[in-house]
């Protein structure tokens, strides 16, 4: 890769600005009860203790981010106020090697897009290294005033601050550089591991932030992404380019667990089954998410142009076995050590055709299926290697590519309609399937330029820019815009599932599939007919799937493959028997007791107090829950008469409305009445079986049932209802 | 006819389970096949031929990102 200065210019150009020398603390039972804080207003720079409370009610992870940003902002605070924080957690699992997806970090902060909380989950080293280097967590406060780097070396327990005037900002540059500058040597660099955002995360809101971790095989770094709701450009406002992290101690048993033969034996369990199954079951270990695509277009749920169709014929041409193809195969692909479902794929020696760094070969981590569908079906293109460029841009450059993907099909729907033309767009042709135009509006965007710049604000404030300055009509920018609570859809179409459309407007940050994916479950097997049903599933799925957040682990080695013996037990969903291996895990690296129950319990207290702190920040209230009507149901004719047939019968069969003699703008009038009146019932029935007022606001009764009836939260609480 | 999920689907003779999966699309690969409230193995959806009347359940479980 080409640099502008050498390493040695880099070296020399730091300065530093504030040295902390601290004794790493050894990991006792997978916690080891500091946290390393840094405001970079001050260049302050101390150890905060982890209490008992702390490890009990917020576990780690996002729980110990939430609570430190809890204390750290008012009601009042912005995302750009030097109050905000960035806090990484990993939890205290992260780390072991013994079971697949075990270094995952928790990333929470005050959201760009949303003006609320917001977490986001990621792989890659340095979440774990910063364990290893003794801390459970890492707060960042405050504003630089210049260009700085934070460096943590947990071999001689040292941090500092330093000016770094001369690095790249795009990530697959300056997270070499990083690498190489505090590696001891090219045998060191695996020790080393980065977090760094990108230009484009300067001159937008949906900046995200690369994790990386060096490749020893391809010797080059990596890259994996906290990608949900803008923290990448909190990173950038607070003028930090990287953080990075050293450790060589880096062993099986570094979180001194309280049972490491426990950890031994659920483990080799799952990697036999792993190495059963996977090539009969989901591909992971050579296609990695993207095995999806195919399967979401056989099932009408894949999005196309803005999410107004779930298929499309050429979906076949960025199919499973394409991606296979592409991918590198052969190579271990875990992005933590140990994790034998190994679906971090790569295109290795990819030739970038467009932009800064056009000419050059590089190595593109991905694309994940969220990607493929969101800068490619959703925005109508479905040419592979346009998906990889636009996948390479929206990694260096730092920005998400799901918002990427649905805010530019956004923006191609209001071009198609005229809301927008080449005059807004500075000349782009924003239709549907010109990939062209799409990269170059990603290359404005990194540029801060013209409607780039505009697009970056996201779904929700494009919507009303245009109301504001192009005339648009408000309640069709509403209906189409695919955000709710500011982030931006996701890439799967709920439109024929009810319970996913709770899924994903239900959510604590906005709508992202973390929390609850429960399509088959209710749109195919019909398995959560009534409202009570779904309310259940939105209760168990959530708590369920936050508990990984909680602790550092990834969420797909739980069912992204499932013993031969899953379908024969009572709740297959569920995957039980992995269920108890996460029970397990937890026991055997804390020493504590849970019960399967009880792990839903932990997850219930955080989410509550998620819920309160979107209350604090001024959301969380029942208003803040409705989604887009392209979410629930046909917007336009267009969308209706593609599935005439399906939508005819559901008006006789479900609403009890014979369709005949209805022009489609009636049967599209019909359909949305019915389906907004479903979906408000199902809001009853979540709420009240989350233990919350027909507000949306938890009751005081289930704040104490849960242990989190602190004073300012019963406070805030008693002030809002 | 058949009933696949409560759906209905139409049946014709030396339907097998394989077929089934083919005409309702049925691409995704954690899935779990029941005839009858009997469940049916992998190795056997090629040979296991439904019956006209059968209530099929095509459970699908969950996955991806």
């Amino acid at each position: 890769m080409e640099n502008k200065y050498s390493i040695e210019e880099i070296k020399k150009a730091h300065k530093i600005l504030k040295e902390f020398t601290y004794s790493p603390k050894s990991l006792s039972k997978g916690y080891s009860g500091e946290t390393l804080y840094v405001n970079l207003s001050t260049n302050e720079i101390k150890i905060k203790q982890v209490t008992d409370q702390m490890k009990n009610i917020f576990i780690g992870g996002r729980g110990f981010g939430l609570w430190y940003l809890w204390n750290a902002v008012t009601g009042k605070t912005k995302w750009n106020d030097p109050e905000n924080e960035i806090i990484i957690s990993p939890g205290p699992i992260c780390g072991i090697t013994q079971y697949p997806g075990a270094g995952k970090s928790l990333v929470v902060s005050l959201s760009p897009t949303t003006g609320s909380v917001m977490d986001s989950n990621v792989g890659g080293y340095f979440g774990p290294y910063l364990k290893f280097s003794g801390f459970d967590a890492l707060e960042i406060q405050g504003k630089a005033e210049k260009d700085v780097v934070v460096f943590i070396d947990g071999d001689n327990g040292r941090v500092t601050i330093e000016e770094a005037p001369l690095e790249e900002v795009n990530s697959h540059i300056i997270c070499e550089q990083l690498t190489e500058l505090y590696a001891k040597d090219e045998a060191d660099r695996m020790h080393v591991a980065t977090v760094a955002s990108g230009k484009a995360a300067e001159h937008s809101l949906i900046g995200h932030l690369n994790f990386s971790f060096y490749d020893k095989r391809r010797k080059g770094t990596r890259l994996k992404q906290a990608g949900r709701g803008g923290i990448g450009t909190v990173l950038r406002d607070k003028k930090v380019k990287g953080l990075i992290v050293r450790t060589s101690n880096i062993k099986g048993d570094t979180n001194n667990p309280a049972d490491q033969a426990l950890l031994n034996k659920t483990g080799i369990k799952l990697h036999k089954e792993i190495y059963r199954n996977d090539e009969k079951q989901c591909h992971m270990r050579t296609q990695g998410t993207a095995h999806l695509v195919e399967i979401m277009s056989d099932y009408d749920l894949l999005p196309v142009n803005n999410f107004k169709f779930g298929a499309h014929e050429k979906a076949r041409q960025m199919a499973s076995w394409v991606w296979q193809k592409k991918f590198t195969q052969g190579i271990p692909d875990g992005c933590w050590f140990g994790c034998t479902m190994a679906c971090a794929k790569a295109v290795d020696g990819f030739e970038v055709k467009t932009g800064p760094y056009k000419g050059h070969k590089v190595i593109v981590d991905g694309p994940e299926y969220e990607t493929v569908a969101g800068v490619g079906s959703c925005c109508g293109i479905f040419d592979p290697d346009a998906v990889i460029e636009l996948n390479f841009y929206c990694d260096t450059y730092g920005v998400d590519t799901i918002s990427f993907g649905t805010l530019t099909a956004f923006a191609m729907e209001c071009f198609e309609n005229k809301i927008i033309t080449e005059k807004e767009t500075g000349g782009l042709k924003l239709n549907f399937g010109n990939h062209e135009a799409a990269l170059e509006l990603l290359h404005m965007m990194a540029r801060g330029e013209g409607f780039g710049k505009i697009a970056g604000m996201g779904v929700r404030k494009m919507k009303e820019y245009f109301v504001k300055n192009y005339g648009a009509d408000a309640k069709f920018l509403q209906d189409i815009g695919m955000e709710c609570k500011g982030l931006e859809y996701s890439q799967y179409v709920s439109k024929e599932s009810l319970a996913q459309q709770g899924g994903y407007a239900l959510t604590n940050k906005g709508p992202q599939h973390d929390e609850a994916w429960l399509i088959f479950m209710d749109m195919v097997n019909n398995h959560i007919p009534t409202f009570e049903n779904k309310a259940e599933a939105l209760h168990y799925f959530p708590l369920f799937r936050t508990w990984f957040g909680l602790n550092g682990l990834c969420k797909l080695p739980w069912n992204d493959v499932e013993p031969e013996t899953n379908s024969k037990t009572d709740e297959p969903a569920k995957v039980p028997e992995h269920v108890q291996n996460y029970v397990d895990l937890f026991n055997g690296v804390t020493g504590k007791n849970i019960d399967k129950k009880e792990l839903i319990r932990m997850s219930e207290r955080v989410y509550n107090f998620q819920r309160v702190f979107n209350l604090k920040m001024g959301f969380g209230t029942r208003e803040h829950d409705i989604p887009p009507y392209r979410s629930v149901g046909p917007v336009t004719s267009e969308e209706y008469e593609s599935r005439k047939d399906r939508y005819d019968k559901q008006l006789k069969e479900k609403a009890g409305i014979d369709p005949a003699g209805l022009s489609t703008e009636e049967k599209v009038k019909k359909m949305r009445e019915f389906r907004e009146k479903q979906y408000q019932t199902l809001v009853d029935a979540v709420y009240k079986r989350r233990g919350w007022n027909e507000r949306g606001i938890p009751k005081l009764e289930t704040l104490k049932e849960l242990s989190i009836d602190f004073e300012d939260v019963v406070n805030l609480v008693k002030s809002k209802i | 006819m058949i009933e696949v999920n409560e759906n209905k689907i139409a049946w014709h003779e030396n339907m097998s389970v394989s077929e089934l999966l083919k005409i309702c699309k049925y691409s995704f690969p954690l899935i779990i096949v029941k005839v009858n409230g009997e469940f049916v193995a992998r190795p056997e959806y090629e040979t296991h031929l439904i019956a006209d009347g059968s209530n099929v359940s095509v459970i699908h479980l969950m996955s991806g990102g």
